[in-house]
């Protein structure tokens, strides 16, 4: 280690402090305080809450229920969502814009509006229903909701785009040659595709599985709107506890359990794969040997092999097309595949649009034109009160995020400061703990302090959430930067702040202003900590979406649904933009 | 070995509006070490895509010892391709990189394991075998990428920028294995490059490429003496192009007049057909533009540059209408220094002054 000067020291600590004190107070302090109320009772130590957790099945059962369909939106999103990465992976420029804006635009809409939708479309008079009457196939509508199979059609709706792009990072460094060098070698498609690419795309396979099941694991939204009794979800069962009984305690038990296992997961994924494969940092060109062991490795090779034969046995079958061999062309079975996807998941929302201007209600087909369901929003307080706190939380958010979190980010990336990687497991730690646990820690403390209710308090929690992303956003974009531009300002005799400012900022801007929308668009988006912290009172709008949905179902909120589709459009169109424009410098 | 002959009839690529490939007809002997040089975009890169199967051609055959190959995918051509980058699969060790062809052809793992080891020793590095790619250096890593390729016996061998990557020294000690190799093993090698030393000492023919067509094919010797386009002689070394008109045809031999100047001087064809009166650039290499007394034209000197064996002099012709001229000897210790500005007389023998026609070769 370098020595470094006593006003170095200070202006590093200056930097990181802001962020470790915003976590501390804010995220350790109420979650740490949850996990104690489970097991301090007024009589000090008990284990009461845990004998009342594990003395019937009911806790158990719902755990069950809460693994089942986390694991089965995992397995859906990563097996469906590999051949759309594969996809965009692949294909021109132009294309590749395509596709990934409307991977976009779903995985920006707001789960609440992608579940509503899925409500709308499922219901009696929804348009599956209609179509199965009309095609013959069903004599009177089905019961499509409130089932297993509506809430996994809602998780992965709510989760395949997040699994998408994971993997889509992974697979963009590979390279295209490795593919074409082993066709050149004797390769069959098939062999090539399960003995090289396949391998190589492991690492964003695991991170995606990873990520998508921590994901689903503390989310109620889906489970709350589309399933049944029998679809109960771990983080539901907080919910109650905290809302209808007050009992913190016993909620504090369950997020000790929650806890725990997202925590197993993460264990188990570290011991297999190495958690450092999900920073992104890992492109495949520096794939560490696997931790498996030989005789898994092997199974696992003679296994590809395997796949690899009968594939190509398989694609030998098939009536062999001219220009079908080129190794860089997608098949038109994988386009069909792909576009089908991508249409199941962007059109709910879609079908909205024609539905929140129709006069019949939310039957299909809309009936009639009226502007009444708009009329009905903008003449409401309670919803434009609730657009104008959301978009001022979701400012504040964004400033105080940026504030916060980019000199954070200078301090990981430009000096070496012992720990780094345990500094960004702390700071990153906010992704990987459930939302839930956080949420309600967060409004224990804040009901102490006087903060419920209030929208001081909810950009301090939403810039706990959010602040993670800015990081991670700003340490890239401060990786591509190229550090001889500000040594070339400070040579022709600019000082510090000066090379900031007429050097380093508007070179960063873009990627700044990226990373303040990404924030901005966290805390536009955000429900659980709001659902708490907003006491009831003072309502942002996804809460006062949720509060409207699990009162009734209305086609004002389709008219909500649509403002908040087309303004998260127009919201990544100018965030896009701005990336574009940075990547072209 | 085993080596092949290829054949390439009147093949042509187009990518939208963009011509990639001209048609364009080209043979290559058995075992002979063919280069195909020309600057980015020249159509060089999307020759050897098409050669090796990973890009469609839109018309046109390519015949592998007369079978036609033209629509066979890329696995089953029998051609061995070394990447630009190497493509090295970086899940796989030094020794399951090379053994992977082997795989692919069910070769017996005995049989494989004995064929990597000779590989890993043709090329050097039977040290290697267990490491990952990553853990090689660059030039480590190029020459497994072309153990993997000989390993297999590939009838043809495809060298796309191979020596990009690598810093001048090691270029050259690698330019020296691959000749070794083309020698030992006696395969044919189609090699792409830009760089035209490295063209003019590695091949027995070079494929001259421009806009997607061949501008001229032939020996080294060929290509630098007798080229058929200015193209062709500013690409390869350094050269004077001087305007000039054609007087009178004699065979090879022609009677020109310089520029605007009404100084006759006499020059060779380059093989193709000239017509009197009709204007012509006229080629001398610098070391054959002799400083001295009595030359065919005289000029200002205004810059001498010594790089080590050569001494080069810039000089301003007095003569209207003439581009500035370079002439090159080897460096001599002890010789009167030059000085800038001074007047010099410039002269060459006629054998040395190329004629070529204005524009394009026919």
């Amino acid at each position: 280690m370098r020595t470094i000067s006593q006003r170095q020291a200070w202006t590093r600590a200056a930097m990181g402090a802001p962020l470790v004190v915003l976590l501390v107070l804010f995220l350790v302090y109420p979650v740490g305080q949850l996990l104690l109320l489970s097991v301090y009772g007024d009589n000090g130590f008990t284990l009461a809450q845990y004998r009342q957790l594990f003395a019937s099945s009911v806790y158990l059962d719902v755990l069950l229920i809460t693994l089942k369909i986390s694991l089965a939106t995992t397995l859906v999103c990563v097996v469906t969502g590999y051949p759309i990465a594969y996809l965009i992976s692949v294909v021109g420029k132009e294309r590749k814009a395509t596709l990934l804006f409307w991977v976009l635009l779903s995985f920006w809409t707001s789960f609440l509006v992608r579940a509503f939708a899925w409500i709308v479309l499922l219901g009696r008079n929804g348009v599956i229903n209609k179509l199965l009457l009309s095609l013959g196939i069903i004599s009177s509508p089905a019961s499509l909701l409130y089932n297993f199979g509506s809430v996994l059609v809602g998780m992965v709706n709510a989760l395949l785009p997040l699994a998408v792009l994971t993997m889509l990072s992974v697979m963009e460094n590979i390279d295209r040659n490795l593919p074409r060098a082993a066709a050149t070698l004797g390769a069959r498609p098939g062999m090539a595709f399960w003995k090289i690419y396949f391998p190589l795309s492991l690492p964003g396979v695991a991170a995606a599985g990873i990520m998508v099941f921590v994901t689903a694991i503390g989310f109620f939204i889906v489970p709350a709107l589309l399933g049944g009794r029998r679809e109960t979800m771990i983080t539901q069962l907080i919910i109650d506890q905290v809302q209808q009984t007050m009992n913190w305690g016993f909620a504090g038990a369950i997020a000790v359990l929650l806890l725990v296992v997202v925590l197993i997961v993460f264990a188990a994924y570290d011991r297999l794969l190495g958690l450092s494969t999900m920073t992104g940092a890992s492109a495949p060109r520096n794939a560490q040997p696997s931790r498996l062991s030989g005789p898994v490795v092997r199974t696992g090779d003679a296994l590809l092999t395997l796949l690899g034969a009968v594939s190509d046995g398989i694609l030998r079958l098939l009536p062999s097309r001219r220009r079908g061999r080129n190794p860089d062309q997608a098949g038109l079975g994988l386009q069909a595949f792909v576009w089908t996807m991508l249409l199941i998941i962007s059109a709910p929302t879609i079908l909205m649009i024609p539905l929140s201007f129709g006069s019949g209600g939310l039957n299909w087909p809309p009936q009639g034109f009226t502007l009444h369901w708009y009329e009905t929003v903008l003449n409401s307080p309670l919803w434009t009160q609730a657009m104008l706190r959301s978009l001022l939380v979701g400012i504040g958010t964004g400033l105080l995020a940026m504030l916060i979190g980019t000199p954070a980010a200078f301090l990981l990336v430009r000096s070496d400061i012992r720990g780094k990687a345990a500094w960004l497991a702390f700071i990153l730690s906010p992704i990987v703990v459930p939302r839930m646990i956080i949420a309600v820690g967060l409004f224990y403390v804040f009901a102490r302090m006087g903060l419920v209710g209030s929208a001081v308090g909810l950009v301090l929690g939403h810039t706990v959430v959010a602040v993670p992303y800015v990081v991670m956003t700003m340490m890239a974009v401060l990786r591509n930067y190229d550090t001889r531009l500000d040594q070339a300002a400070q040579s022709l005799g600019a000082r510090p702040f000066a090379t900031l400012r007429y050097v380093t900022f508007p070179i960063l801007g873009a990627g700044m202003m990226s990373s303040f929308l990404f924030a901005f668009a966290t805390s536009f988006d955000e429900l659980t900590i709001a659902l708490f912290a907003t006491g009831g009172l003072n309502a942002t709008l996804p809460k006062q979406f949720w509060d409207e949905v699990t009162l009734q179902v209305s086609p004002s909120i389709a008219a909500v649904s649509t403002c908040l589709f087309v303004f998260m459009g127009l919201l990544i169109f100018v965030a896009e933009r701005l990336r574009r424009r940075a990547a072209a410098r | 070995m085993v080596s092949s002959s290829l054949c390439i009839r009147e093949l042509s690529k187009r990518y939208g509006d963009f011509v990639a490939l001209a048609p364009t007809s080209l043979d290559v002997a058995k075992g002979e070490f063919l280069t195909l040089l020309g600057p980015s975009g020249s159509g060089k890169t999307t020759l050897l895509s098409l050669i090796a199967g990973l890009a469609d051609p839109d018309e046109g055959q390519i015949l592998i010892d007369d079978a036609d190959v033209t629509h066979s995918p890329a696995y089953a051509r029998d051609i061995g391709v070394v990447f630009q980058n190497y493509a090295l699969f970086p899940h796989m060790t030094i020794e399951d990189n090379i053994a992977f062809p082997l795989k692919m052809r069910r070769v017996s793992d005995a049989e494989a394991r004995r064929r990597t080891a000779e590989a890993l020793e043709t090329v050097r590095l039977p040290h290697v075998a267990k490491r990952y790619p990553r853990e090689l250096s660059g030039g480590q890593q190029q020459r497994i990428a072309l153990a993997r390729c000989i390993v297999y016996r590939p009838a043809i061998i495809l060298m796309d920028e191979p020596l990009g990557a690598l810093d001048k020294k090691l270029r050259d000690q690698m330019q020296l294995e691959i000749k070794r190799i083309h020698r030992e093993l006696g395969t044919t090698i189609v090699y792409v490059t830009h760089d035209q030393e490295e063209a003019m000492t590695m091949s027995d023919r070079i494929c001259l490429m421009n806009a997607g067509a061949i501008e001229q094919l032939g020996t080294p010797q060929d290509l630098y003496f007798r080229p058929r386009s200015v193209f062709v002689a500013d690409f390869l070394g350094e050269s004077n192009l001087l305007s000039a008109t054609v007087r009178g045809v004699d065979g090879e031999q022609l009677d020109i007049v310089l520029a605007e100047q009404l100084a006759a001087s006499r020059a060779v064809g380059n093989g193709s057909r000239f017509a009197a009166g009709e204007p012509i650039k006229v080629m001398v290499r610098p070391q054959n533009l002799v400083v001295g007394e009595g030359g065919q034209l005289s000029g200002r000197l205004t810059d001498v540059m010594i790089s080590g064996s050569l001494t080069r002099l810039y000089i301003a012709p007095e003569t209207a209408g003439l581009p500035q001229l370079v002439a090159a000897h080897p460096t001599r210790s002890g010789s009167a220094p030059y000085e800038i500005g001074q007047r010099l007389s410039l002269g060459w023998h006629a054998a040395d002054a190329v004629a070529i026609h204005e524009g394009k070769g026919s």
